[in-house]
């Protein structure tokens, strides 16, 4: 089997890799707003810490 | 032996415990998702019915059977938050969620793309296709109603009494196959056997457990921001690391 075979899947290629397709890119984008988020909160509480000091 | 739960039912103590557990979670399910793909597509046999369409079951399952797993869990939590008042079950319910819509809206995308070439349809109002889409928008009602209340303690309650409510959708759309004469199939694995080719089977518990492990990763990330920012104002937050530096 070759790699176009294998990606065409008897012609349900649009649908499979459709699926798995957006599955993946919802997950990466998840994973990249958790991080971001994190960084956030964090970069907030450096701030208000810093701003707690300076009183 | 003597330990101590609650010791970790204090957002102090969960903050360090998830952050040590993130990565014992997240690079298993790295690796689950590598080898579930991989027998899913170079292991198991092609279907006699569908031939190769029925591979997105191997995503399509597992996304679903979370979605409706996360909503029982969340409501799990969201009912102990109301009971016992505790802050961290809330914040847990709070972190759920998120990721329970993603995996409803996977369930409903890999759904689409299934049905289109099986059935002739992208969509049709049955019982579990419906019921399912409803759990979407469950998902959607509890993160948009505490988002829409300023005091956190009130909308966890608000939140938790939404999800308990809820909860009660998950029997339909699990049973939904059963009751109603729907175009869905009915499970193929039961608790008295399964018909499914063992590689099949093997592709889609992985990854089902890959999906397991992904949902306890993201979720301990959420919960740790969430901590930080509703104790923000107490000490041991002031006193992190990652917060002095």
């Amino acid at each position: 089997m070759s790699w176009a075979e294998f990606f065409a899947m008897k012609g349900y290629g649009f649908y499979i890799w459709g699926s798995y397709g957006v599955t993946l890119l919802v997950l990466l984008i998840e994973v990249a707003l958790v991080r971001h988020k994190r960084k956030i909160t964090l970069q907030q509480l450096r701030q208000m810490h810093a701003a707690g000091d300076e009183e | 032996m003597a330990i101590n739960w609650f010791k970790y039912s204090a957002p102090s103590t969960f903050y360090g415990l998830a952050g040590r557990l993130v990565p014992w979670f997240a690079w298993p399910a790295a690796l689950l998702f590598c080898i579930g793909l991989y027998v899913g597509f170079f292991v198991a046999p092609s279907d006699v019915v569908q031939g190769e369409a029925y591979r997105i079951i191997f995503i399509h399952v597992p996304a679903s059977i979370l979605s409706m797993f996360i909503y029982l869990i969340m409501a799990g939590y969201a009912a102990l938050g109301l009971i016992f008042n505790t802050r961290l079950s809330a914040m847990m319910a709070t972190a759920l969620a998120p990721t329970g819509a993603l995996f409803a809206l996977i369930s409903l995308w890999t759904g689409a793309l299934w049905g289109k070439p099986m059935w002739g349809a992208w969509w049709v109002w049955d019982a579990r296709l419906t019921s399912e889409l409803i759990l979407l928008f469950l998902y959607l009602g509890f993160i948009a109603l505490q988002a829409s209340i300023d005091d956190p303690r009130r909308a966890d309650r608000a939140g938790a009494l939404l999800a308990i409510v809820g909860s009660v959708n998950v029997p339909i759309i699990y049973f939904s196959v059963k009751w109603w004469n729907t175009l869905h199939q009915g499970s193929t694995i039961k608790f008295t056997g399964t018909s499914m080719h063992i590689a099949m089977q093997q592709a889609m518990f992985t990854m089902l457990l890959a999906c397991w492990l992904y949902v306890i990763a993201v979720s301990l990330v959420r919960v740790r921001s969430i901590i930080l920012e509703r104790e923000r104002n107490n000490q041991w937050v002031t006193e992190l690391a990652e917060v002095k530096r």
